[in-house]
């Protein structure tokens, strides 16, 4: 839930839930403005707390944009914060002792990141608001304010007045277009498309690399309706009058309830029924020539006129909801029919993620923006698919959707709840100079426990729910609290270690026959992914005797046929068929995986005339290896081992980043330079590893080349939801169908 | 209706030896009611099925030598608004747009050719029953009574009101109403609007939804020709001018609104 350039024009159409403390900031202020100049006590106590939280980063806020409608000004700033980033460094090692120097160096630095924020507010509080910012500005810099919506209008010499800065006029369609579009192709869950009675009742769609054309339906205090054809082509095509403001104003006449918010908890508890009149009190039944069912309402409020009692605000503001809802569906429809357009994508501030209300707006159901905060450095560098999928506008990466399997949902909930004690205690101990540390960790420890519960209540509440969702956020809530990687020092440690051990693995290896060395590599790729730091005595074996550790994982392997074994599959190809012309190599862990397991496959791929690819992490996660990790371990390598020097020197060897950050991995938000890379050198072998990229997700994933997806399963419930027991091995080798 | 049939049992309907048809939903919601209290076995027949014959018919046979169904010239001026007969002798095709509590859309092709487009919940039912609950009246008439002596801009948020004007990007004028009911989330607006405001707004609210869906299936089905029938209608120039008016302006004067003078 929740993240091209940043774009002033992304202002337009981007709307965020009120928050609790949102509200009370706004009526404070209000306070504050009503009263005029004074020093009470309590207006002071005001600006401390939760106005800090709404209007965060403030001070160093660089770029403003407004967007003034008809109830609702939406403002967003780009601002910058900063925050703790891990860097490793190579030691320069001439004439110094190699053996007992750690590998590289880490260094905790602090770094500016730009964010993106959202706030909205009701008009009536804008005069107050502008105060408010005025007073927090501190950068001096910033010389203009862009400006979109009716109130860019009617507000223009108070926002000038009052924030110093000149308003730059931008008109509200092409602003609205824009943000959907930019928010359409980079935001990965943005969309879902809702389905009433289904078990899964939000499915989230994925990007689908081809947009246009789409209607959007922008539903503020009016309508609008858009038809965009191409980036630069769209068209208003029409509106309505009954919107957002209409469900306000008559709610607020009809139940004396005065915010929307509290309407749609009323209408939540309502029952229609009482208000409306519906086909079967016309009929007494269904109007069966016609196939319209009894429930279907005939006349919205049309039993008001023989009620003999009153209603209920709750009945009201539901038959309300659905009036207006329906409307809008009914209408939007008509629209998409009439341009020829299959996907409808519905914004503004009225759906707000409202069951009822989305229920209600049948059909297409595409758009829903639900915004905190957007990590800019994400996107900076663009995001793309990679070439080599077989169907990239309807790949999933994810394997189980845990909104609809609730069962897999409740284990893996408390699965993560389980390991949080850990987790926090690790992010503490890994900065131990830190004075503040444990208060952070805590901090975190508590933010994500909250997520874990929010999300039992409503698996949708944060978008699709899927063990990735799970580990990223988690990951994300670390970031937050400047834990940038908890692990660098484990891996540091395990890196050095498993150093040490590669030659004579090397060796081995080398000593043997070629079928049986095609099968020991794969057991080291698989056995190095065994190993999880997180397991004690694993650590403990690891810290003796490191190769042992390894040697005996090996041996101790799940025996074959494996839970998933293509094996024999993967042989024949070896013997009968030419060398791939490229392999591209998605890594997974630091230490032993990647330098006992992987680098003797890429070793052995180099010697066949086989180019590889290896892409690693551009940020840390868990223990997973990084791409600057990466850089340090192979040259350190190839200090060792003429194939990989030559072939890093020839280019035949090549080192790149994901662009992700996350211990899984979605193949359609790649790093573009991958993606060039990979078209460039003909890439006809993928291999994924590790049970986040390979199970996790694309477990299911298809490609247009060859691939091998290796993993072992590491927890026992999945192994046992494949048909396994714990320690399982997969071995997937497939060919794409001709 | 149970009062009704008592009446026709009093008055012993049942020995009248002829048919009772009966159309509309109460047709089959009250047959057996009939059959019970009244002793009357209906002759049950589809309304819509009713309403394209009737239609038809009465404009077939005219109005004393008058057309049945006419349109208005300069709907929105009252010094110079008009209404002109239509000719309907040729009527195929034709939108059928039927107000009651509901509304029906139908798509005519011919006599025998017809099919429901759409309907919408919001309705005569809605406009009367948003009314009585806005306002406290308790009869249709009231209700429009009402409405002719209100002023709806006070209740609506208009292009106006935001834009300070025109909206010439999107070809708006400035009276165009953005958002119905837009201003009563303000408590002073709420406080300072009248009933006569509100009945006026809910009229305009409802009667221009249901001109803007007609508008839609009139584009859709490749008709230009939409006759507004109906109780919701019946003493009701004031939306029937509306619809005129919201036709013809939306449509840049490709559809026609048309009335029937037995609604």
């Amino acid at each position: 839930m929740r993240r091209p350039r940043y774009h002033a024009n992304l202002c337009a159409y981007v709307c965020i839930p009120m928050r609790p403390g949102e509200e009370w900031v706004a009526f404070k202020m209000a306070e504050r403005g009503g009263r005029g100049s004074g020093g009470h006590g309590s207006l002071d106590k005001s600006i401390t707390l939760p106005p800090d939280e709404i209007f965060r980063n403030l001070e160093n806020a660089k770029r403003f944009a407004i967007d003034i409608g008809g109830s609702l000004t939406k403002l967003a700033y780009y601002s910058t914060v900063q925050h703790k980033v891990a860097r490793v460094r190579s030691f320069d090692h001439s004439g110094k002792d190699i053996e007992n120097e750690p590998l590289y160096e880490i260094t905790v630095q602090e770094e500016i990141t730009a964010r993106l924020h959202f706030i909205k507010f009701e008009n009536t509080y804008i005069e107050t608001c502008l105060d408010f910012i005025k007073d927090h500005l501190v950068n001096t810099e910033t010389k203009v304010i862009k400006a979109t919506g009716g109130g860019a209008y009617k507000f223009k010499d108070l926002i000038e007045k009052k924030l110093g800065l000149k308003v730059d006029k931008e008109d509200v369609m092409t602003c609205l277009i824009k943000g959907c579009n930019f928010v359409l192709r980079n935001i990965p869950h943005e969309v879902f498309a809702y389905q009433k009675d289904s078990d899964t009742e939000f499915r989230f769609q994925t990007n689908d690399p081809n947009i246009f054309p789409y209607l959007l339906v922008n539903i503020g205090s009016g309508v609008s309706i858009v038809k965009v054809e191409t980036e630069d082509k769209f068209e208003w095509i029409g509106g309505s009058s009954i919107g957002g403001g209409t469900f306000w104003g008559l709610g607020a006449l009809l139940t004396k309830t005065k915010k929307f918010d509290e309407l749609l908890q009323l209408a939540s508890k309502g029952q229609h029924t009482n208000v409306d009149m519906l086909v079967k009190d016309v009929y007494g039944g269904a109007y069966q020539t016609l196939g319209l069912s009894g429930n279907l309402i005939a006349s919205s409020f049309g039993k008001s006129t023989t009620a003999d009692k009153e209603f209920s605000k709750e009945d009201m503001a539901k038959s309300l909801l659905h009036m207006i809802s329906n409307d809008i569906g009914q209408l939007a429809c008509l629209y998409a029919k009439l341009h020829n357009l299959e996907k409808i994508y519905f914004g503004g501030f009225f759906i707000r993620g409202h069951p009822v209300t989305m229920r209600t707006i049948t059909y297409s159901i595409n758009f829903f923006s639900k915004f905190d905060m957007l990590e800019m450095d994400r996107l900076e560098r663009p995001l793309v698919n990679l070439p080599l999928l077989k169907d990239p506008s309807t790949y999933i990466p994810d394997t189980v959707d845990l909104t609809d399997d609730a069962m897999a949902r409740k284990y893996w909930l408390t699965c993560f709840e389980e390991a949080l004690d850990g987790v926090a205690k690790r992010a503490a101990a890994s900065q131990p100079d830190s004075m503040d540390a444990l208060e952070r960790a805590e901090k975190f420890r508590q933010k994500y426990w909250n997520k874990l519960q929010t999300l039992r209540q409503q698996p949708f509440a944060y978008g699709t729910l899927t063990v990735r969702s799970l580990l990223d956020t988690r990951e994300h809530c670390l970031n937050e609290f400047n834990f940038p990687d908890p692990y660098s020092k484990i891996k540091q440690k395990e890196n050095g270690i498993a150093l040490k051990c590669f030659h004579s693995v090397i060796e081995s290896l080398d000593s043997l026959d070629w079928e049986e060395r095609q099968f020991a590599l794969v057991k080291g790729l698989l056995a190095g992914n065994v190993f999880d730091w997180g397991a004690k005595a694993v650590s403990d074996v690891l810290e003796s005797e490191p190769q042992f550790g390894f040697e005996e994982a090996k041996s101790k392997l799940q025996e074959r046929p494996w839970l998933q074994d293509s094996y024999n599959q993967w042989l024949e190809r070896l013997k009968e068929g030419p060398p791939h012309k490229c392999a591209l190599i998605f890594t997974d862990n630091s230490g032993i995986d990647i330098i006992l397991g992987v680098f003797p496959f890429v070793r052995e791929l180099l010697s066949r005339g086989t180019e590889v690819i290896l892409a690693c992490n551009s940020g840390p996660a868990l223990n997973d290896v990084t791409y600057s990790e990466s850089l340090i371990v192979t040259e350190r390598i190839a200090a060792m081992d003429p194939i990989i020097q030559s072939a890093l020197k020839e280019e035949k060897l090549l080192l790149v980043q994901t662009g992700s950050s996350s211990p899984c991995l979605d193949l359609s938000r790649l790093d573009k330079g991958l993606a060039v890379l990979v078209r460039e050198r003909k890439t006809d072998l993928v291999i994924i590893e590790g049970m986040g990229r390979a199970i996790h997700t694309n477990y299911y994933a298809a490609f247009k080349c060859e691939s091998l997806k290796l993993a072992v399963i590491k927890n026992s419930w999945l192994a046992d939801r494949l048909g396994g027991k714990i320690f399982s091995v997969i071995f997937k080798y497939e060919v794409p169908c001709q | 209706m149970p009062a009704f049939i008592q009446m026709g049992s009093e008055k012993h309907f049942s020995s009248l030896h002829t048919t009772l048809c009966a159309t509309g939903g109460g047709a089959y919601k009250f047959e057996q009611d009939f059959l019970t209290m009244g002793d009357l076995q209906l002759c049950k027949l589809d309304e819509l099925d009713c309403l394209i014959k009737g239609v038809l018919y009465i404009d077939s046979v005219g109005f004393n030598g008058h057309s049945e169904c006419y349109y208005f010239e300069n709907p929105t001026d009252a010094e110079r608004c008009q209404k002109l007969p239509f000719n309907l002798e040729n009527p195929y095709p034709l939108l059928l747009v039927n107000i009651g509590s509901g509304v029906s859309i139908l798509a005519v092709y011919s006599k025998e050719n017809y099919k429901r487009v759409t309907g919408t919940s919001l309705g005569g039912g809605t406009f009367f029953g948003l009314c009585c609950l806005l306002t406290g009246c308790s009869t249709f008439e009231e209700a429009l009574e009402m409405a002719s002596r209100g002023d709806s801009t006070k209740v609506d948020k208009l292009v106006r009101d935001i834009y300070g004007g025109d909206y010439e990007r999107f070809g708006l004028p400035g009276w165009a109403v953005a958002s119905s009911f837009g201003n009563m989330m303000s408590k002073e607006k709420r406080d300072s609007v009248s009933k006569e405001d509100l009945a006026k707004a809910t009229l305009i609210t409802i009667t221009n939804n249901i001109g803007s869906i007609a508008r839609m299936c009139a584009l859709n089905e490749n008709i230009n020709r939409v006759v507004f029938v109906g109780n919701f209608l019946r003493i009701n120039t004031i939306s029937m001018r509306l619809l005129a008016y919201a036709l013809d302006y939306w449509s840049k004067g490709q559809l026609k609104a048309l009335f029937l003078e037995h609604e």
